[in-house]
């Protein structure tokens, strides 16, 4: 292995949430198996699978939206396990769900003020201003109704929101789909420039080649286990045909 | 008919429907927002009228009762929410329909036990009981003026809150998407006991305020809601600006119904009801 294969954040790095034995049912269904998760501060993963393999459950365990029967989710070492949504969102988790999840009702603006705050070490990294900077067709487009707008606009105004709340961590679940190619370029550009700012990142997308590019680690899974966790060179053609089915 | 009965009567649609709509419009919200077919929200209306004439009757001032009695009704909406009604957003309306239906037979066992079954009235505050001469021979009593001249205030204060303050914001989002808004770090249970207690407050409110004009009375609550429902439908489901414009609608079909057409007052609202549905079935505004 070379020094260019290793994970570019060092391993010694804090980890920022981790997740030990998770078993997660909905309804009688057991969608995870014993999952094992961890991420560390400023490090981009990659989680892949198929369709239905629970990797949007997984998601949604460790923030809390769905109660694991089994296992334990810490932040920073204390346990969160049975904490509400919010409570997680206000140690600094953000999420932009598959389907974007903006607010159709509220104007493109308020979608991005209303939850806008410092983040929990009190930094105000990302601001209005900058988010404007960064997403300009947004700026043009402050007082349409967010139903109004084209999905990649959509995508920009959920990431736009989540970075307002100034996270450490961003959980990105299928930001690209269903957009054209040139605008998936687009957001592909925008996570990339997030990912250099020192956000931790997870990234779910069907893309494999694009994330394995930007993770510096890759977590596989199947059938609601994990069966690959490694550095994102290490994610040879073999394993994305065995598990990815590619 | 002159200029000064026609303004008369003006005052009284507009003071009938503002008031209509302070009830209405916690009915519409917690509907909008929550899912919740709230039957027992007249009850708040008669507990505030209630709460008005016994207050005022203990303190000796109806301004302090209003003041002491608004808080009270903040609490019992706290508390209901949190005992009760959490328990009813992700049931069918069958569900909120029994327990509702079941809690104004509560609050009117109760009533009928601690303020008892008679009727009341409340004196109009000595300040405000003078009139206005309009001509010679018609005036307008300043009391009913201060009924509408509060409402309209609440009215544009609410407007405020939901259009232009973040908490309405997140209020507005709930109502579209409750998880993202969690997501998003806003705690979501205690915006809806927040949103909840406003409209218990805001009918309570109204109760209290009516309570000179209109006197204290058992089953009061029945009579608002009805009308209250009506003017939801007609608003649309859900919509605030669409309850505010129905109940001004309502408030002056059933003036000015009682005075030309008084053999057919008791249905002139409902006929106005089942014109608007017949143009717009979805109510005036649809929700959003």
């Amino acid at each position: 292995m070379t020094e260019l294969d290793r994970p570019r954040t060092a391993s010694s790095a804090e980890i920022l949430l981790q997740a030990s034995g998770l078993h997660t049912y909905y309804g009688a269904s057991h969608i995870l198996h014993g999952v094992d998760f961890h991420i560390r501060q400023g490090e981009a993963i990659g989680l892949m699978g198929r369709n239905g393999m629970g990797k949007t459950t997984l998601i949604r365990s460790l923030l809390g939206h769905v109660q694991p029967r089994q296992g334990c989710v810490n932040w920073r070492g204390a346990e969160v396990t049975q904490a509400a949504p919010h409570r997680i969102a206000r140690l600094g988790a953000a999420y932009v769900p598959e389907g974007r999840g903006i607010f159709p009702n509220l104007s493109v603006k308020e979608n991005l003020v209303m939850a806008a705050r410092s983040g929990p070490d009190g930094r105000r990294d990302w601001t209005y201003e900058r988010i404007m900077d960064t997403f300009p067709r947004l700026a043009e487009r402050l007082d349409h109704m967010g139903g109004q707008l084209s999905g990649g606009e959509q995508q920009m105004l959920t990431i736009g929101r989540a970075l307002l709340t100034n996270p450490q961590l961003l959980i990105l679940d299928e930001a690209t789909e269903g957009l054209a190619p040139l605008i998936a370029r687009d957001i592909w550009q925008i996570i990339r420039t997030i990912r250099a700012t020192g956000i931790a990142t997870v990234i779910v997308d069907k893309n494999f080649g694009a994330v394995r590019d930007l993770a510096d680690r890759c977590v596989v899974m199947v059938k609601g286990s994990v069966v690959f966790d490694d550095a994102a060179g290490r994610l040879t053609g073999e394993v994305v045909q065995k598990y990815l089915g590619v | 008919m002159d200029f000064a009965f026609v303004l008369i009567q003006l005052l009284n649609g507009l003071q009938y429907g503002l008031l209509l709509f302070l009830v209405a419009s916690g009915l519409t919200l917690v509907f909008g927002i929550m899912g919740i077919v709230n039957l027992a929200h007249g009850s708040f209306y008669m507990i505030g009228a209630y709460l008005a004439w016994s207050l005022a009757g203990m303190l000796d001032s109806f301004a302090a009762a209003i003041l002491l009695g608004v808080p009270l009704t903040v609490v019992l909406g706290m508390g209901l929410e949190r005992l009760l009604f959490q328990h009813l957003y992700h049931r069918d309306h069958l569900y909120q329909v029994l327990l509702t239906y079941g809690l104004i037979l509560v609050f009117e066992e109760l009533r009928s036990v601690i303020w008892g079954d008679d009727v009341h009235g409340v004196a109009v505050p000595a300040l405000l009981s003078g009139s206005i001469p309009l001509t010679d021979n018609l005036s307008y009593p300043i009391y009913r003026l201060v009924i509408s001249g509060f409402c309209l205030l609440l009215a544009a204060a609410l407007y405020w809150l939901i259009q232009k303050t973040r908490l309405g914001m997140m209020i507005r989002a709930g109502s579209s998407n409750r998880e993202m808004v969690q997501a998003l770090g806003i705690n979501i249970k205690m915006l809806y006991t927040l949103v909840f207690a406003l409209g218990v407050a805001l009918a309570a409110f109204a109760g209290m305020i009516a309570a000179p004009v209109s006197s204290v009375y058992p089953n009061m609550g029945a009579q608002v809601l009805i009308i209250c429902f009506v003017v939801v439908v007609i608003g649309g489901i859900g919509s605030v600006w669409g309850a505010l414009l129905a109940s001004i609608l309502i408030g002056m079909t059933d003036t000015f119904g009682k005075v030309l057409l008084p053999e057919y007052a008791g249905m002139s609202t409902y006929l106005l009801m089942v014109l608007v549905l017949l143009w717009r079935p979805e109510g005036l505004f649809k929700r959003g």
